[in-house]
């Protein structure tokens, strides 16, 4: 594989080299090292999606695209980022990786179900770009009826098969994590001695087994009423439009949580190491998460303040929403306070967990803006929101996704990357993102809305700003591609351990052995026992 | 099939272990499907307090006397399939292998049943979209009933049909000698996913064939 020598033992990658052994493993590493290559591969379609965007609303009057095709550039951004993309991004790499790793397994506990799962993405993956291939759909990521149903006039059943069926990949990971977590820990690793990722990955599939299913079953009548002409969400015939929206936020609102959990479980394992501090509060922290995942369950009413619902149930909605920034709240605190009086060093995946902390900061706090009933009847469908929800999927989740994958690739790969690129690059995501979608909040908050081609040419400056940054970005994003791969060939080989980090993963070599342990690890220390090296606290 | 299935696998520690795993996995897997077909309720719930003089009017148009026939053979099906259970647990392979095989042959009559009803709908114009005339008032309404019967036994009939599949399997595996006192996991995780789609039949039958019928 390399010029360098090999480890003088096996390892995951080196047991066999045909396509054919990937492409029937039943190794929980190979299968995330299949999915981190193809949800990549979606990462560039949907970024791409929103190059163009940001290239058009460079000039106020759409002079790049039409109409049309701007809101089928709008829709393929948004299905293939969060389907495809954000929802699976780290749970079926990282955690698919580290979970069995993390709490001393040998494989999830059922490693078919999770060969399968991938191949379920692969083939919703396929399905959604095939809708794209056929003219793209114009209903936007939500698929709103009845702007998907007797007034489309394209592709949306191929999307919604698309995003159906990769319902089901999702369904099985979180089955999968489920069932191994509770029950393949290793001897004496109890539930208060879980690494805060752990608890993250069963947070998140909680709400993937509880959630999905209604989205899933709630296409399905989109995709009857598209076909048939006929449904319940069809206000001619009797049916409700905004029952379809209630349905659709049960499941995308959780959605949500499916992305930044995991992104926090991310942060708090790279800043309790690079920090060399045990995790502020990390019974709270762990509890947070398992709060977040359940009230996630019951504020899908905020998207629809100004759809029609009652102002009663309004008023409910939006206390609940404010109930989730408690949680979140302590974990932001907490992270902080981790930082306090820690030895703090700044390689790569720090930069980048640090940079998840402030922007999951900006887009929550934002969060509460949106909220408030009445702020959010000047603030819905503009660009403030499109700036809200970008700090925390794009600017929370993608940054801790980046941080995991610099954290972990040593790990993965048996290499070490160049840390002084990957720092540039950290910074480069961190200034490129703030420039993209600081300026959204500002046109937002004056009125621009979202999904339009074209708006008011007061507005071209924070437009201009932005598509400046969204180049820096994009810059960000692909300068990883260079570095990593590079390292594949020239990097030095990864010691087991070369953060020093806490936790069974750091434990067994890098790359992993095929069977994970050469024996089963036995746990007898607390998580995150990182003060415990450092000679004295001054 | 056999000799693959009852050894451990290789991430268990022990046969406990498994056993645990799988019966966890069957149990969220049940959740998941309780909160699709939940959506299916809900929608039903909602359009019905919009309508509830057309769900009545659609009610009485339903085949009650097919319908009930069907409740019965799926009540007797999950009887006959916890008899399986029971049979596999004692390790008593050619009880387990009959009363498999009557719940195969319970649910295929269920899905017959099915099947006439659905005829005698389309010999009545009842189905949406394709055929359906209806000429009281609130035509309209009585049709959005019919899709939610269509959508919801349809859905539930594609369940049924996926258990006679499964159950099929199992029998024939059992024949086999595939299963013992001490592994019959298979057995037991196929009947809990058999009850369950007898349980939703129990709320589907009163939702959509009693309810409002007098």
């Amino acid at each position: 594989m390399s010029s360098i020598t090999v480890a003088e033992h096996e390892n995951y990658l080196t047991t066999d080299f045909r396509l054919w052994s990937w492409l029937t493993t039943l190794d929980h590493k190979r299968i995330a090292v299949l999915y981190t290559l193809s949800i990549t591969l979606l990462f560039f379609v949907g970024g791409a999606a929103a190059a163009l965007i940001r290239l058009n609303l460079l000039t106020p009057y759409s002079e790049l695209v039409s109409i049309e095709t701007y809101n089928k550039l709008f829709t393929t951004h948004g299905v293939i980022m969060v389907w495809f993309f954000l929802i699976p991004s780290i749970p079926t790499t990282l955690g698919n990786f580290l979970v069995p790793l993390m709490i001393g397994a040998r494989d999830l506990a059922f490693p078919r179900l999770n060969l399968l799962s991938w191949y379920l993405y692969v083939i919703g993956a396929i399905c959604a770009i095939e809708s794209l291939m056929a003219g793209g759909v114009d209903t936007g990521w939500t698929f709103y009826t009845p702007f998907s149903t007797e007034f489309s006039n394209t592709h949306v059943f191929a999307a919604v098969t698309g995003v159906f069926i990769a319902g089901f990949s999702s369904i099985l990971t979180g089955l999968n994590f489920i069932v191994t977590i509770h029950e393949m820990r290793a001897p004496g690793l109890t539930w208060f001695r879980l690494p805060l990722f752990i608890w993250a990955m069963y947070a998140t599939s909680l709400i993937l087994v509880l959630a999905t299913p209604v989205l899933a079953m709630t296409l399905v009548l989109v995709a009857v009423e598209h076909i048939f002409g006929i449904g319940v969400f069809d206000p001619a015939l009797g049916g409700d439009p905004l029952l379809f929206q209630h349905l659709f936020w049960f499941y995308s609102h959780p959605a949500v949580y499916i992305m930044i959990v995991p992104a926090m479980g991310v942060a708090s394992e790279i800043i309790g190491c690079f920090a060399r501090n045990r995790i502020f509060g990390y019974r709270f922290m762990a509890y947070a998460m398992l709060a977040i995942a359940a009230f996630g369950f019951v504020v899908w009413g905020h998207h629809m303040f100004v759809s029609g619902q009652s102002a009663y149930a309004g008023t409910v909605f939006s206390l609940l929403t404010f109930l989730v920034s408690v949680p979140s709240a302590v974990k932001v605190f907490n992270w902080t306070a981790t930082l306090y009086k820690g030895r703090i060093s700044f390689e790569a995946p720090m930069l980048y967990a640090l940079g998840f902390v402030g922007l999951f900061t900006v887009g929550g706090l934002t969060g509460l803006f949106l909220a408030s009933l009445g702020l959010d009847v000047q603030l819905h469908d503009t660009y403030f929101v499109v700036a809200h929800f970008h700090y925390i999927m794009v600017g929370g989740a993608v940054m801790a996704f980046f941080g995991g994958i610099h954290f972990w690739w040593p790990k993965i790969t048996g290499r070490m990357y160049s840390d002084a690129w990957a720092r540039f690059a950290a910074i480069v995501t961190f200034v490129g993102f703030n420039l993209t979608f600081f300026p959204q909040f500002i046109v937002g908050y004056l009125g621009m809305p979202r999904r339009y081609p074209e708006y008011p040419p007061e507005f071209q400056l924070w437009n201009v700003l932005s598509s400046m940054g969204a180049v820096i970005l994009a810059l960000g994003y692909v300068l990883p591609l260079f570095y990593l791969f590079r390292s594949l060939r020239y990097g030095p080989a990864a010691p087991a351990n070369p953060w020093n980090a806490k936790g069974l993963e750091w434990q067994t070599s890098s790359p992993p052995l095929p069977e994970n342990f050469l024996r089963t690890p036995v746990v007898a220390e607390e998580p995150y026992s990182y003060s415990a090296d450092r000679p004295s606290d001054g | 099939m056999a000799s693959t299935l009852s050894p451990i696998a290789p991430q268990f520690d022990d046969a406990a272990q498994q056993r645990d795993a799988s019966n966890l996995g069957i149990w969220i897997f049940l959740a998941t499907e309780v909160l699709f077909f939940g959506v299916l309720f809900a929608a039903y719930t909602i359009t019905r307090t919009q309508h509830p003089a057309a769900f009545a009017v659609g009610s009485r148009l339903t085949d009650l006397p097919l319908a009930s026939i069907n409740t019965a053979l799926l009540l007797t099906s999950s009887l006959t399939m916890a008899l399986g259970v029971h049979a596999a647990r004692s390790g008593e392979r050619r009880a387990t292998v009959g009363w498999l095989s009557l719940t195969v042959g319970l649910g295929v009559m269920f899905l017959a049943v099915k099947g006439l009803e659905y005829h005698a709908d389309y010999v009545e114009h009842l189905v949406p979209s394709l055929n359906f005339s209806y000429s009281g008032a609130q035509a309209n309404e009585v049709e959005l009933f019919f899709y939610l019967y269509f959508v919801i036994t349809g859905i539930h009939a594609a369940h049924v049909f996926i258990g006679v599949a499964t159950i099929s399997v199992i029998a024939f595996m059992a024949s086999k000698n595939a299963f013992s006192p001490e592994y019959f996991t298979p057995v037991d995780l196929t009947g809990l996913y058999w009850h369950l789609v007898d349980i939703i039949w129990l709320f589907v039958y009163p939702l959509l064939y009693l309810v409002s019928r007098s």
